[in-house]
């Protein structure tokens, strides 16, 4: 037993040198001011209309985004269970291939094909095409999130769908329903754990994020990634950072947890 | 009998080069317990999957009730059925899952209200509504996996080996529960197995299928006493099977030696297989038999004792209550109407193969 115990050790040592005393760290700093004193102000500062508004729009092109991306992978997770095993692990490996890239490098990427004279716009005009100018705008930003996070809502939903008895979706057709009762009633709700994950998988990090929305989004919008990127780099002030850090951690959990209640009032036996 | 109520003409199903069913007829009355009986990948469940709509036939008919169903998907069907893993919506109560398809045809409250609480005593689960179908037994959710299906009412039950996941014990009680079911209802079922006591014991009909042909059709009593040809005979409990030729009518040649039985109109000195259960072999005195043989095996097996006896330069299977200790010498002797008498096979399909269980 005290052997196997050790076997934890290395993740041990990990999780508290990189997780846990930096965490420690961010309340330590996101409490106290210059001084060391214990203080709230830290905190009250979202509280500010630039950085509410930074909040506001993180929040809300990180649910547009999650949005798209749920109404984008659901259909597809359902041709890829549909399909026969040869056909998926091509097609999935056709999705994955892209996450085996930087993400850094995919995103500079997109900058470039947006660019005012980037490649798509070059191509367009080529062809006497009006120009695409969503470079820098909440849409280049929604675009990224998108783009990168896609994969992240497809597999888990994927993963539920192929886990379901075809019987039981014979079942529901021979005690009547058609496709559509069979899906609404049958399908969607045994992949309601699917969903919650690809949720969460995608809505946090889109969240955060400030290096979609410093790339595509250029200088001019702020999202509360941003702000706090700044306050820690720029500003130098890491109590801010940490105080406004600690405020985006509490919408997480809240989001998290509304979720969590969502879930469990519709399905009661999803998990 | 009653009418015919399901009438299947000149099915074919393949998959690929792999040809499951062949040109196959069969009709089903009102109120018949039909068993598909055959060993795996005779074809049993995939006629069974076409009757419920799940597969489509590559060529022939499928005539339900003097309608052309072919075409018709499996939610517009009058047949429910009940799969062999029971497929059971997890994310509903059970009450849930047997109103489904009362909710579906958009019937009162009331009424489905009613029907789950007839349903539920109807196969001795009542107060089970609220509870989910994970915290029931495997018996308990095929129970409820059947009275989701009959709730609705159907006239005609597909059953698709529901009791293969049971244990002895339970298997046997629900084929009980199964047989007294189909008298309460007055639905036909059409139920497929593999385990030749299931359908022995609880059908009305019984068509043996081997490699997508239908070897025989008969009562229980027809198929066992009375096989067709060596695949049934075999199939369906233990047979001695003998190369025999007919001298002539009534009179068999079995290993050289003659033997009186009751089948006629085989022609005369045509070779042919002689069927022998071996409950019906008599062991006398060896000056009292037909054929003198020493018992070679010995086996208990709790109603009777199972024997192997070389007789002739073959090894008899033979069952009695009595038990002879091996080595003794004994005489064979067997009853005229004991002995079934079979066409040799014509085709590969009709042979005795070895059953995979």
């Amino acid at each position: 037993m005290k052997s196997k115990k050790l076997l934890a050790g290395p993740y041990l040592f990990w999780s508290v040198s990189f997780i846990i005393i930096p965490l420690l760290m961010i309340f330590y700093y996101g409490l106290t001011d210059q001084d060391g004193a214990f203080t709230f102000a830290n905190l009250a500062k979202i509280t500010t209309p630039e950085n509410l508004k930074a909040l506001g729009l993180a929040l809300l092109l990180s649910l547009i985004s999650t949005l798209i991306c749920l109404v984008m992978a659901y259909p597809l997770a359902m041709i890829l269970a549909s399909m026969n095993v040869n056909q998926t692990s091509f097609i999935v490996l056709i999705f994955i291939l892209p996450m085996w890239m930087n993400f850094l490098l995919r995103t500079l990427a997109w900058q470039t094909l947006l660019e005012k004279n980037g490649v798509i716009n070059s191509i367009l005009s080529f062809f006497h095409l009006p120009q695409l100018a969503i470079i820098n705008t909440p849409y280049a930003i929604i675009l990224g999130m998108v783009y990168n996070f896609l994969p992240f809502m497809v597999l888990p939903i994927y993963n539920v769908l192929v886990k379901i008895d075809k019987d039981v979706i014979n079942a529901a057709r021979d005690l009547g329903a058609n496709n559509r009762q069979t899906f609404f009633k049958i399908i969607l709700p045994l992949t309601v754990p699917g969903i919650i994950s690809g949720i969460t998988m995608v809505f946090v990090p889109a969240l955060t994020t400030f290096v979609i929305s410093d790339l595509l989004g250029g200088s001019k919008i702020l999202l509360i990634g941003n702000v706090i990127e700044q306050e820690f780099k720029q500003g130098s002030n890491w109590h801010v950072g940490s105080g406004l850090s600690l405020v985006l951690m509490i919408f997480i959990i809240l989001s998290m947890a509304l979720i969590a209640k969502y879930d469990k009032d519709g399905e009661g036996t999803a998990f | 009998m009653a009418n015919k109520l399901i009438d299947i003409v000149n099915v074919s199903k393949s998959y690929g080069d792999n040809l499951v069913l062949d040109e196959l007829n069969l009709y089903i009355r009102e109120n018949e317990f039909l068993t598909l009986l055959g060993p795996s990948g005779c074809g049993k469940t995939t006629l069974l999957r076409i009757l419920g709509g799940f597969e489509s036939c590559d060529s022939g008919h499928i005539i339900f009730d003097g309608k052309n169903i072919n075409n018709v998907p499996p939610n517009k069907r009058q047949l429910n059925t009940v799969f062999q893993k029971y497929a059971l919506f997890s994310h509903m109560s059970i009450a849930e899952n047997i109103a489904f398809g009362l909710k579906i045809k958009g019937k009162s409250k009331a009424y489905i209200n009613d029907k789950i609480r007839y349903a539920l005593k109807l196969v001795n689960l009542d107060g089970y509504e609220n509870r989910t179908p994970d915290s029931l037994s495997g018996g308990q959710q095929q129970r409820i996996a059947i009275a989701r299906a009959i709730v609705n009412e159907p006239k005609v039950l597909l059953l698709d080996e529901p009791l293969g996941a049971l244990d002895l014990k339970l298997r046997q009680d629900m084929q009980y529960e199964l047989i007294r079911l189909k008298n309460e209802l007055g639905i036909t079922f059409i139920y497929v197995t593999h385990d030749q006591e299931e359908a022995l014991t609880m059908s009305d009909t019984i068509v043996v299928m081997n490699q997508g042909y239908i070897q025989q059709i008969g009562t229980p009593e027809d198929i066992y006493n009375e096989p067709e040809n060596a695949f049934v005979a075999d199939f369906i409990g233990e047979s001695n099977i003998l190369p025999a030729v007919m001298v002539e009518d009534k009179l068999v040649k079995i290993l050289g030696v003659n033997f009186p039985c009751v089948d006629v109109g085989f022609g005369k000195n045509k070779p042919v297989d002689a069927v022998i259960r071996p409950e019906d072999i008599d062991l006398v005195k060896p000056e009292e038999g037909l054929l003198e043989g020493v018992v070679t095996h010995l086996i208990f097996k709790g109603v009777h004792y199972e024997m192997e006896v070389s007789a002739n330069n073959f090894d008899w299977l033979v069952h009695s209550t009595d038990m002879v200790p091996v080595g003794t010498t004994v005489g064979i002797k067997v009853d005229p109407f004991d002995i079934q008498i079979m066409k040799k096979p014509e085709s590969e399909d009709e042979e005795a193969v070895p059953v995979e269980e």
